[in-house]
């Protein structure tokens, strides 16, 4: 079964736990040992005495569409090489060209990136 | 007890953040339950054995794919309350199609057969032997599989490659910086010069670019301007 292994990942519910806990009990503190006085000109906007006019919510630009993207595509690189550098001594010379052919094919896409400027941002 | 515990408490928050996803109504909070929906669900592999999947769905989707959707949502600049306006017209064609998609998955789930020993290897992804699950992977992965590796070493470049020609556009007007153009430019028409410590415009005074030469004056586009401004006014 698989207790050994979450063994090894109980500091980390403990962490959790903890976590979780210091964040209720500032939250829950604050809701419950403060002096409640809500009002909604708390909460209304404070610009100079005015409404803002529009939403704060724009559109944005395309770019950082792009570059999340490109950080996914080399995410997955990243991602593919953790258990090829981990077995690197058992799958031989084969496991290791499927991995260049691999990155090799990737770094054909990145030089194309660079040279387009897809990678500059002005 | 504890491994049961803990599953029962990430299953609960995962099954309440993905009601949450659905019915938010601030689209950037759906995303944000979304990320809180992929850790619980990392949470579960990780209980359930599958070391390197949860890794690699905190890695890839919380990291990456959660981020993309914030992106998007952000970019489409949808006005939610008037797509909404169609709700009570489209309510009953909507739920039609979602009772026949209910009724097709319940008719593939019951003529579903498992393989026998499915259920064993369901609650077993470790392998034996003291293998871990990410070496077990990188055994099979590179030497065995190598077509299908390749294969996403391909989608990936064509993914790289069509977000960059459906995205990219070239900006008249913005100036970028050519290495090669500063390289190769002649040495005779840049002055060095060498700085006292502590020698400041006082000393040195400003020394100014000549200017650039004059371009020719375009009399005629000047004159119709002028012409066009006196009929204006």
């Amino acid at each position: 079964m698989t207790e050994p292994l979450l063994a090894e990942y109980f500091p980390i519910l403990v962490f959790l736990g903890i976590a979780a806990a210091i964040a209720i009990a500032m939250v829950g503190g604050s809701v419950l040992a403060a002096h409640q006085k809500p009002d909604s000109e708390k909460l209304s906007a404070y610009e100079c005495g005015f409404e803002p006019f529009d939403d704060t919510r724009r559109r944005f630009d395309v770019r950082f569409y792009l570059v999340a993207i490109l950080f996914i595509i080399f995410d997955l690189e990243v991602a593919f090489l953790f258990p090829w550098a981990v077995t690197l001594g058992q799958i031989g010379w084969l496991g290791f060209a499927s991995m260049m052919g691999f990155l090799g094919v990737l770094t054909v896409g990145f030089i194309y990136e660079w040279r387009k400027g897809a990678l500059d941002w002005e | 007890m504890i491994a049961a515990l803990a599953f029962y408490f990430f299953a609960a928050i995962l099954i309440a953040s993905a009601v949450m996803v659905v019915t938010s109504r601030n689209p950037v909070h759906s995303v944000l339950f979304l990320i809180l929906c992929f850790f619980n669900a990392s949470a579960l592999f990780l209980i359930a054995g599958a070391e390197f999947l949860a890794m690699i769905l905190v890695i890839v989707y919380v990291g990456a794919v959660a981020v993309l959707f914030l992106f998007v949502v952000m970019m489409l600049d949808i006005d939610f309350a008037r797509l909404r306006e169609g709700f009570q017209r489209y309510a009953p064609v909507g739920a039609a199609v979602g009772g026949v998609l209910f009724l097709e998955l319940l008719m593939v789930l019951g003529t579903w057969r498992f393989a026998d020993d499915a259920a064993s290897l369901r609650i077993n992804p470790t392998t034996p032997g003291g293998i871990s699950n990410t070496a077990a992977i990188g055994r099979i992965l590179y030497t065995d599989y190598i077509y299908l590796f390749q294969a996403s070493g391909a989608v990936l470049l064509v993914a790289m490659l069509g977000a960059i020609v459906l995205t990219l556009r070239d900006r008249p007007g913005t100036k970028r910086q050519s290495v090669a153009v500063q390289v190769a430019r002649d040495p005779k028409l840049v002055e060095t010069r060498a700085v006292a410590l502590g020698a400041g415009l006082d000393t040195i005074g400003i020394r100014r670019p000549l200017p650039p030469p004059e371009p020719p004056k375009k009399v005629e586009h000047a004159a119709d301007h002028a012409a066009d401004h006196g009929g204006h006014h």
